[in-house]
């Protein structure tokens, strides 16, 4: 006899359960608002102010293979110091792997630059629940500030929502006193609708000053600023149904500073002043730094600089 | 039926594309009786800082490539040329140039880019040295291109002007940003469309239209452009030098005030390449 095929894929009931509660994502309308951000005309005074804070906000990131214990101090110098202006404030945070936060801790302990680590299996999250929560214990025992983990997108994609959030609850019970970033991958989640259900999956567990970030930047499609409006109306509208102020974090693909302030109008027009801070907004980037140098250098002399006039430039041309 | 006119809309070649200016700004310029032509391309410090990076971007690669391949392109730029010339020579005489005068242009260009296509694999042999020194080294001096050249075209012979300032430096494998000739620009609209179809990668030639006094100051200032070709009046000469004395860029002018002999045997020098060089010695060990 044969019998019926089980339904595959996400159960339904369970995700319009929760979209009937946290409300569906307008997609034309997110990327209308999105397109008019690109459109602000941020000059001088004001820009100068938002390419300072977007220094003071970045996570200054190396995720490679490569990594030795010398490229991490020379990003922690860097993170320390960007420029030898005196008015450049430094980075927020250093964020490497696990195996790195020992080293990195050495150089930036008792300065305001944290060490993030991505724990977690990052980026796939791809071992079992008990490997990763050694890690995250792990990366905090070595003096990690912050716990960057991935979502379980496989169980959130076959409707197991509360596998996603019980493994959330999990890791930030390891973390102890160090911050929790929740790391979406938004590019494997495929729809605005599954980004904001799983923004409310992960703010339902985690605690005020703790963030969810849009991606691991391992991926083909990182943070948008559409990805990144959703993110932030659901950070909105979870913050005005419950008070707790949670922050956020778009990573990979930025790239310019023009970029950075066209997320910063994002975030003043959507969260307002309060979320202006490298204590709820940052953003995780490398060569976002150099470029924000650059043109901070431009907007003080007037003149337009060349890259190699800053660490780190690729190219000598 | 009669068909309606097919008007072009003049772009500038930046970055291998065809683009309008970020400000969306034309001036328009007349042909030779006066009547409108079409609508030029106003660009602006932002366009210039644009085709600076589109010229980052492509210059590691055109650097790389052999001296025979550069040679090549450099070439079959000639080539494309040549057989658009009537094209050029059109373009050439919306400013009031005889048919003739327009066709000796032309030609003289082609001309022109063959000689600099020769010139590309075998500068080095002449310009590069091993040094005699009286201690145990093998000791040689070779050439690098300096990187991004900016070029400022002058109105006289707009074509053939603009292609002997930027050839050179091109033939050595820098990348060039060149400001066309404010009143005659259009042949630098259409010498875009060959470089286009010319093997030479996108980004290592860009050309903009515009106005000399809102582009000169940037040019000056822009620390990214390693060197300055340019044919400037007094006061276009002062400022280009205090940009290039603050940025430490290399200038070479020619004097906008004074004729100067374009279609002349001495506008084409091996010392043109030179000029937009770098110079490289090493020491090297050798056994005793």
């Amino acid at each position: 006899m044969l019998r019926p095929l089980m339904p595959t894929g996400p159960s339904p009931s369970s995700f319009r359960r929760l979209l009937d509660k946290i409300g569906p994502v307008d997609c034309v309308g997110i990327e209308e608002r999105v397109a008019k951000y690109t459109t602000r005309s941020i000059k001088k005074a004001s820009k100068l102010w938002g390419l300072r804070t977007a220094v003071s906000m970045l996570d200054l990131t190396t995720l490679e293979g490569k990594d030795t214990p010398g490229k991490v101090a020379s990003l922690c110098r860097k993170a320390l110091r960007p420029h030898e202006a005196a008015d450049i404030p430094s980075t927020a945070a250093v964020c490497v792997y696990p195996s790195m936060v020992r080293h990195a801790k050495q150089h930036v302990a008792d300065t305001n630059v944290k060490v993030a680590s991505v724990a977690t299996a990052f980026p796939s999250g791809q071992t079992p629940l008990k490997a990763r929560l050694a890690e995250v214990r792990a990366a905090v025992a070595d003096g990690a500030d912050e716990i960057d983990m991935v979502i379980n997108r496989g169980a959130f994609l076959a409707g197991g929502f509360a596998e996603v959030q019980d493994e959330i609850a999990a890791v930030l019970a390891a973390c102890g006193d160090a911050a929790l970033k929740v790391i979406l991958e938004v590019s494997e989640l495929e729809t605005y609708d599954n980004i904001r259900a799983a923004s409310f999956l992960a703010m339902a567990v985690i605690r005020e000053g703790d963030f969810i970030k849009t991606s691991t930047g391992k991926t083909s499609l990182n943070a948008t600023l559409g990805n990144n409006q959703v993110m932030l109306e659901a950070i909105r509208d979870f913050y005005l149904d419950t008070g707790i102020a949670i922050g956020m974090k778009p990573a990979g693909g930025i790239r310019t500073a023009k970029q950075a302030l066209q997320f910063l109008v994002a975030v003043k027009e959507t969260l307002g002043d309060a979320w202006l801070t490298n204590e709820r907004y940052r953003f995780g980037a490398s060569s976002l730094l150099n470029d924000l140098l650059r043109q901070i250098e431009k907007e003080k002399t007037g003149a337009y600089q060349a890259p190699y006039y800053f660490s780190e430039a690729a190219e000598s041309y | 039926m009669p068909r309606l006119p097919i008007t072009k809309t003049p772009k500038v070649y930046v970055g291998g594309a065809f683009l309008r200016s970020e400000s969306s700004r034309v001036y328009p310029v007349k042909d030779a009786a006066g009547n409108f032509f079409a609508n030029i391309p106003q660009c602006t410090r932002k366009d210039l800082r644009n085709a600076v990076e589109a010229a980052a971007k492509a210059g590691p690669g055109w650097a790389k490539r052999t001296a025979y391949n550069r040679g090549q392109i450099i070439y079959r730029l000639g080539e494309m040329l040549e057989a658009r010339a009537g094209e050029l020579a059109a373009a050439i005489r919306l400013g009031g140039a005889s048919k003739a005068a327009a066709a000796k242009e032309v030609a003289a260009t082609v001309d022109r880019l063959i000689y600099y296509a020769g010139w590309a694999d075998k500068y080095e042999q002449v310009l590069g040295n091993v040094n005699p020194v009286a201690a145990p080294y093998f000791n040689f001096t070779v050439t690098e291109p300096m990187g991004i050249v900016g070029v400022i075209a002058p109105d006289e012979a707009p074509l053939l002007a603009l292609l002997t300032l930027l050839a050179p430096a091109l033939t050595s494998g820098n990348t060039v940003v060149a400001l066309a000739s404010t009143t005659q620009p259009y042949p630098a609209i259409v010498l875009g469309e060959m470089l286009a179809t010319s093997d030479l990668p996108g980004g290592v030639v860009n050309l903009l239209t515009g106005f000399r006094k809102e582009l000169v100051p940037t040019f000056a200032t822009h620390t990214h452009l390693r060197a300055i070709a340019a044919v400037a009046n007094a006061d276009e000469r002062k400022a280009l030098a205090v940009g290039a004395a603050d940025s430490v860029k290399r200038t070479h002018f020619i004097k906008a005030e004074e004729k100067h002999g374009w279609f002349a045997d001495p506008a084409q020098s091996l010392y043109a390449i030179r000029d937009f060089l770098e110079f490289k010695t090493t020491w090297h060990p050798i056994g005793a």
